[in-house]
């Protein structure tokens, strides 16, 4: 606990969920810090992209300097993105050629965006996430929230599935220090995500 | 536990990723599509923005779904569109059409002057306008998943959008510091449901996002929102009605996101051209007041 203190974890706070995001990393005793610029980048030990809308987050980081920097910092240190930040982090994102978003492009991993369909189709259930018992050995599922969820297609070269649902599709992957999340464990009680990513970064 | 669709964490949660981000309203595919790239978070389908709607006067309705289904089709980000109050067959259509949220809207012409709709109802979330904490939590409590405070539509003139975001906040200030023996008599003054007034006591806001809506033209307008704890802004006519639509958009954008940084403000507040025309709310007849409509 007492490293854990010294853990300070950077939240792109451009738009979305980031303030769902800090409460939680609060209560498990990390410390936090908003980046919306470049420079605010420094000396934190991770970072979270929250759930947002993905082609604002990635405008602004486009229009404030921030994507090669995070593109560097995500090439040495953890990064976990949530939904948009899942789509942020992602190879492709299967955008029509005129319409390409900002990618950080550092997952080996295809994202499908609003994949479920309109807002009507989103839905919570659980999902198997077998890491988790890295965090607590009795690993029940996880109660999972998908709001005009995407889904990972693929993952190739270093990236690994970390969670699907019963019918086998992608919803969490990692690679390294690189975790992506298509659901939204900011929006539940159940901080095990949170204390896993705390693991990748420390 | 078996799979859910559309619960009321999904409905709620969907406001929360809209969170520090703009909501614009458009008129055209071609509008929606200015908005997602100034960085909107969502479009708000309707067939006239409020000033426009002041100025024709006549009654105000849902929009032709055809203009709603080509504004869905356009953009990737979310698509509200407006129903009257208390028009529940409007809401039907709406989500019929798959629109992501659904504003039961003063803007338009009110369809009932007792009740409003039923929003538990639907599998579709709802956003409703509020002018105090009294208005929110009945909104809440027929099952709003979002609230937006009203503010004067269709004016430019902030006023009566701090005045409204000043009253929710200030109220819950209020709620606060009352010890709880008050809180019932506290819940009858202010007409609310008692469970919604001792959940905002406990959370120190409201129980869902918490949008300003009415009357923001500028990037300073909308900050001062943000500055007063709004959690994101609606902008109407300030930006399709502005000089250029497209710079003042994402002008507005990047003060939401950088709503207490002056330097960022004072830059991107730089040649914006000529804001919306803008009338004073304090000369419009009672009559022409669209925030005094909902009960």
């Amino acid at each position: 606990m007492t490293k854990r203190l010294k853990t300070k974890i950077g939240l792109l706070a451009l738009q979305g969920s980031f303030r769902e995001h800090i409460a939680i990393l609060k209560k498990i005793g990390a410390k936090t810090v908003e980046v919306r610029l470049p420079e605010q980048l420094e000396g934190i030990d991770g970072l979270i992209i929250p759930g947002g809308e993905s082609t604002t987050i990635g405008k602004l980081a486009v229009d404030f300097g921030l994507l090669e920097k995070l593109r560097a910092f995500g090439r040495e240190k953890a990064i976990w993105g949530t939904c948009a930040g899942a789509i942020f982090l992602s190879k492709d994102s299967f955008q029509a050629a005129h319409r390409q978003q900002p990618l950080l492009e550092l997952m080996d991993i295809t994202v499908e965006r609003n994949a479920f369909g309109r807002q009507i189709a989103s839905f919570e259930t659980d999902v198997e996430f077998p890491a988790l018992r890295e965090i607590s050995p009795d690993e029940t599922p996880f109660h999972a929230i998908f709001i005009r969820a995407p889904l990972i297609a693929s993952v190739a070269g270093d990236a690994e599935i970390l969670s699907t649902l019963p019918d086998g599709r992608i919803v969490a992957a990692q690679q390294g220090r690189l975790l992506a999340t298509v659901f939204h464990p900011e929006l539940t009680g159940d901080d095990r995500v949170h204390r896993y990513f705390l693991s990748l970064v420390e | 536990m078996k799979s859910q669709i559309s619960t009321f964490a999904t409905k709620k949660g969907l406001a929360q990723m809209l969170k520090g981000g703009v909501i614009m309203d458009v008129v055209t595919a071609e509008h929606a599509i200015i908005a997602e790239e100034a960085g909107a978070v969502a479009v708000m389908a309707l067939e006239r923005v409020p000033a426009d709607i002041r100025a024709h006067g006549g009654v105000a309705r849902m929009s032709d779904p055809q203009m709603i289904i080509e504004i869905m089709e356009s953009v990737s980000i979310p698509v509200m569109a407006k129903a009257r109050i208390g028009h529940f067959v409007e809401a039907q259509i709406l989500e019929a059409l798959e629109v992501d949220y659904i504003d039961e809207s003063e803007v338009l012409t009110p369809a009932d002057m007792h009740h409003h709709i039923d929003k538990h109802a639907f599998k579709t979330p709802f956003v409703c306008g509020c002018r105090n904490l009294g208005e929110a939590l009945r909104r809440i409590g027929e099952g709003a998943a979002m609230i937006r405070t009203k503010g004067e539509a269709g004016t430019g003139d902030v006023v009566e959008a701090v005045r409204h975001a000043r009253a929710v906040w200030g109220a819950i200030r209020r709620l606060q510091n009352m010890p709880p023996e008050e809180l019932m008599a506290y819940a009858k003054e202010i007409g609310a449901p008692y469970e919604l007034v001792k959940e905002t006591r406990e959370l120190g806001r409201l129980p869902v996002v918490n949008f300003a809506a009415g009357g923001i033209a500028t990037p300073a307008d909308a900050a001062l929102m943000m500055q007063l704890g709004v959690d994101g802004v609606f902008v109407g006519s300030g930006i399709f009605k502005s000089g250029d639509p497209a710079k003042r958009g994402e002008a507005i954008v990047k003060a939401v996101a950088h709503y207490n940084d002056p330097k960022i403000l004072a830059e991107i507040s730089r040649n914006l051209g000529e804001a919306m025309v803008g009338r004073n709310v304090s000369e419009l007849p009672e009559a022409e007041q669209l925030a005094r409509r909902g009960w």
